[in-house]
């Protein structure tokens, strides 16, 4: 079966093809549930992509902290957010990166929006 | 036979559990948000259930995507919170009550929701926080029954589809032989999306819209396929699939007996309803 088509600007689902693209991205941030397994992250990056089998394109987005390209090679944002939380970075602050404004612009434009 | 006395939905922003363990709920960016519990905290003093039955998503904290079911339903003598990755503050573990979690089990099947059941189930902050809001303070009030619906891996259940396992949750509290009063509870959304250039997304016109048919005429939210649903309420707020099985589970006219409505809670539009059955409301 074709899957539906769903294009809609700026977002990308998370399905068959990204779950299979991403799978060994999302197991590494699956890991960092444990706070044990956050600070050997963040003791080693390279060798706990490594140890993970991310390919050059992840560990690269990785090394990077570029949520897009970890979104375009696989990543899953509800796993992503906790990669993201070992870096000391919040929801705000990503939503910051992807949409290229300062943080204070993107909390701006979500108080904004209840307007 | 045991009767369903109300629904309540609410998001569940992991932030909101921050600001609990911070005592910030009188904050004057967190008071609009927590002092809409109020009424709720009355409703349920008067209401007094003894399950709840809590339909909700997990974000990666009991399944991973090696094992990813549509819907899930536990089946535990108690349900445990842990670390999510940021080391927020865990709560308290939730008391089951694997007799009624069985019956629903045995009636989902048998109303063809071929659901995964789960004996030991960690619950996140999609299930934990909503809990801490209905009843803060941390001492859990009634025995709890996680359902679990699939919205990180697409394909999706459709709004139809949840609204009908709403339903067949509905029939089946309604054959539990016991006096048990039982209060759904449906968490996430409402409109939000943290991915992708769009990450911002807040589509105050299209809650609304929602919240309204939600509660006049569940049926007309059936007509939106997922990536519909998706591209109008944001990649997370899809989350408001919870939100048409809550309605389903209280099948036909409800009372609308409380709603709060702010934006933004972090990333997100933050909703709280409480409904009741026509029926049920003497």
């Amino acid at each position: 079966m074709t899957p539906v088509a769903h294009e809609i600007p700026g977002t990308t689902l998370f399905d068959g093809a990204q779950a299979r693209r991403g799978y060994a991205l999302n197991k590494l941030c699956y890991s960092l549930n444990s706070a044990e397994n956050r600070a050997a992250f963040l003791r080693d990056e390279g060798g706990y992509c490594a140890r993970f089998g991310l390919d050059d394109r992840q560990s690269e987005a990785v090394r990077r902290r570029n949520v897009l390209d970890l979104i375009a090679a696989g990543g899953n944002v509800y796993y992503l957010a906790k990669m993201a939380g070992a870096f000391g970075l919040d929801v705000q602050d990503i939503g910051a990166q992807q949409t290229g404004m300062s943080v204070d612009a993107f909390k701006a434009k979500l108080v904004a929006a209840g307007r | 036979m045991a009767e369903i006395i109300g629904g309540v939905a609410t998001s569940h922003v992991p932030a909101i559990g921050g600001a609990i363990a911070k005592a910030r709920q009188q904050d004057p960016y967190w008071k609009p948000f927590f002092d809409g519990f109020a009424a709720v905290h009355d409703w349920l003093a008067i209401a007094r259930p003894d399950i709840a039955v809590v339909i909700y998503n997990d974000h990666g904290l009991n399944f991973f995507l090696d094992k990813m079911p549509t819907f899930a339903v536990g089946a535990a003598p108690e349900y445990r919170n842990a670390d999510e990755g940021w080391g927020l503050p865990v709560f308290r573990p939730f008391p089951g009550d694997p007799d009624f979690s069985w019956h629903l089990i045995e009636h989902l099947v048998a109303d063809e929701f071929d659901i995964t059941t789960c004996q030991e189930m960690l619950v996140d902050h999609a299930f934990a926080i909503p809990m801490a809001l209905l009843w803060p303070g941390g001492d859990w009030p009634v025995r709890t029954v996680p359902v679990c619906i699939n919205t990180v891996q697409h394909p999706l259940p459709s709004p139809q589809r949840c609204l009908r396992l709403g339903e067949a949750i509905g029939r089946a509290i309604a054959a539990y032989p016991s006096d048990q009063r039982v209060l759904v509870i449906a968490t996430g959304g409402l409109s939000h999306q943290l991915d992708g250039e769009r990450a911002g997304f807040i589509n105050k016109e299209f809650d609304l819209l929602f919240l309204e048919k939600l509660v006049s005429d569940p049926e007309a939210l059936t007509r939106y396929s997922i990536p519909e649903l998706v591209k109008l309420a944001g990649t997370q707020g899809i989350e408001l699939l919870m939100w048409l099985a809550m309605r389903g589970a209280l099948s036909g006219p409800v009372n609308e007996r409380h709603r709060n409505y702010h934006i933004p809670i972090s990333n997100t539009a933050s909703a709280l309803l409480l409904l009741e059955r026509q029926a049920a409301a003497a």
